[in-house]
């Protein structure tokens, strides 16, 4: 590639294909974190309950989630279960790799925020006569919140960055859609810039905006 | 009134109160002595019904804290608790930390939540810091905040665990006037406290616990200046 020209007219020519290949990957981003916080809710409940059954499916699933390569977990999902006759889209089966995870690692971060609230703060507001909810609603999950919103914020990031794994099973996400605007025109180098550059502007305005909505909503210091 | 009446409280197998008998009459002051595990937190835990009790009874102005029907949510409204971590809510300003609970549990508006607050706060003296998080203040000033806190539901009794031992000396002094000050209004009160010479100053009653019993109990002259159980004067011969 010594003499590679840029030819940049081509790519500004398909601009709307590689915005709608955005569009996906913030689409499979955001409801993949959304499900996947209801179900690390539950993983962190499980994780914490007595009942030796729902400790261990919490554990399994937070373990495996940790432990295995994205891209394995999407492999299974598109040709695993194709195996066994079931076949997901490739977005589905994306979404569901990155639903697994996410789940896995947020339970780990709820439960970590969680118990780093010191029991002392719940029997304090229990003396001032508050019940259970009052005392979860006013006192500790406020103070857990801000304790993994910015964990929270990078695993949204990250959710964002391993959707690229999509161009692997043929979804037109972002990278996907790159990679066959690419290998249409030949401009190779120039296609996968501008996605570059796209990922990169996006990351940077969720951290943008995560950091202005913490300035606002988190007042004073953690104890 | 609160009236103690033979109570058990064990933890698993380990018995932390054998029976103790105590009664505090309104308007008074009454400070537990006694040395490191001898069940004077788990007392005052059981008195508000935040530990349960085996056996025995404990009766707050005719209520028995410990009867299922009891509404114990409401009867903490009546017993005000400080703790010796002071425990303030960190996401909340001084103001609004002591606006919490009447606001929410007694349902005032916000504005008469902090009406109630600033006056708790000014009487201990932070009337100058109500906008300040409570991180950014010393343990001396968060622990009259969780004074204020507890004053702001407007209890008939405050519950006091060792409020000074977790300060640096020199702030200890501002604590301990802070509760004259309380004594001064006329609050009931029990006091577990390490500070001895405070305890004969402050008190209408010292109680000396030793392992789960309470050795020996009378006015604080008594107890403290002329104890009459041994152990009771090994306790002070050590800790004077
Ligand atoms: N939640 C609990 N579970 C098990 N054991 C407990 C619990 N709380 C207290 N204990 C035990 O009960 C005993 C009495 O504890 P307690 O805290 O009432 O003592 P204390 O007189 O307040 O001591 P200190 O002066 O150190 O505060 C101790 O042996 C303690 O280890
Ligand atoms: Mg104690």
């Amino acid at each position: 590639m010594d003499n590679y020209e840029f030819h940049w007219n081509v790519v500004f020519d398909a601009f709307p294909q590689l915005l709608s290949g955005a569009f996906t990957t913030i689409h499979v981003s955001v409801l993949s974190m959304l499900l996947g916080i209801v179900i690390a809710v539950l993983l962190a409940l499980g994780k914490m309950s007595d009942s030796k059954i729902f400790y261990n499916m919490a554990n399994i699933w937070i373990e495996t989630a940790r432990n295995l390569p994205a891209l394995f977990l999407i492999y299974m999902a598109y040709f695993g279960l194709g195996a066994y006759g079931i076949h997901l889209s490739p977005y589905f089966s994306v979404f569901s790799a990155l639903v697994f995870i996410n789940a896995g690692y947020l339970a780990e971060t709820f439960r970590g925020g969680f118990q780093s609230i010191p029991t002392t703060q719940y029997s304090a507001a229990k003396s001032l006569g508050m019940n259970s909810l009052k005392v979860y609603r006013h006192v500790i999950l406020p103070q857990m919140f801000r304790r993994i919103y910015h964990p929270m914020t990078n695993q949204f990031v990250w959710s964002i960055l391993m959707s690229s794994l999509g161009i692997l099973v043929g979804m037109n996400e972002l990278s996907g859609e790159t990679q066959r605007l690419q290998s249409t025109s030949f401009r190779t180098l120039e296609f996968f810039i501008v996605a570059a550059v796209m990922y990169f502007v996006i990351t940077k305005l969720v951290l943008l905006a995560s950091g202005l909505i913490a300035k606002k909503v988190f007042k004073g210091e953690l104890s | 009134m609160i009236e103690i009446k033979g109570v058990h409280k064990s933890f698993g197998d380990l018995e932390v109160l054998k029976g103790i008998d105590l009664n505090v009459n309104s308007g008074e002051v009454v400070s537990i002595i006694g040395a490191s595990g001898s069940g004077k937190s788990t007392l005052l835990y059981c008195i508000n019904a935040i530990e349960k009790i085996n056996s025995g009874n404990i009766i707050v102005d005719d209520i028995d804290v410990h009867d299922k029907k009891t509404d114990k949510n409401k009867l903490r409204q009546n017993l005000g608790m400080v703790f010796q971590q002071w425990n303030s809510f960190p996401h909340l300003t001084v103001l609004e930390n002591a606006a919490l609970a009447p606001r929410i549990v007694k349902g005032f508006t916000k504005e008469e939540a902090e009406e109630i607050a600033r006056k708790e706060l000014v009487h201990v003296g932070l009337g100058d810091k109500l906008d300040v998080y409570p991180t950014r203040m010393s343990g001396g000033q968060q622990q009259r905040l969780a004074i204020a806190r507890a004053l702001a539901m407007k209890p008939a009794y405050m519950l006091f665990d060792e409020v000074t031992s977790a300060l640096d000396p020199e702030l200890v002094g501002e604590v301990l006037d802070t509760l004259r000050l309380l004594r001064d209004d006329g609050m009931t009160m029990i006091c577990v406290t390490h500070e001895i010479s405070f305890a004969k100053e402050v008190s209408d009653k010292v109680a000396f616990f030793h392992k789960g019993l309470i050795e020996e109990m009378g006015p604080p002259d008594e107890v403290l200046g002329n104890p009459q159980r041994e152990r009771t004067q090994q306790f002070l011969s050590k800790v004077l």
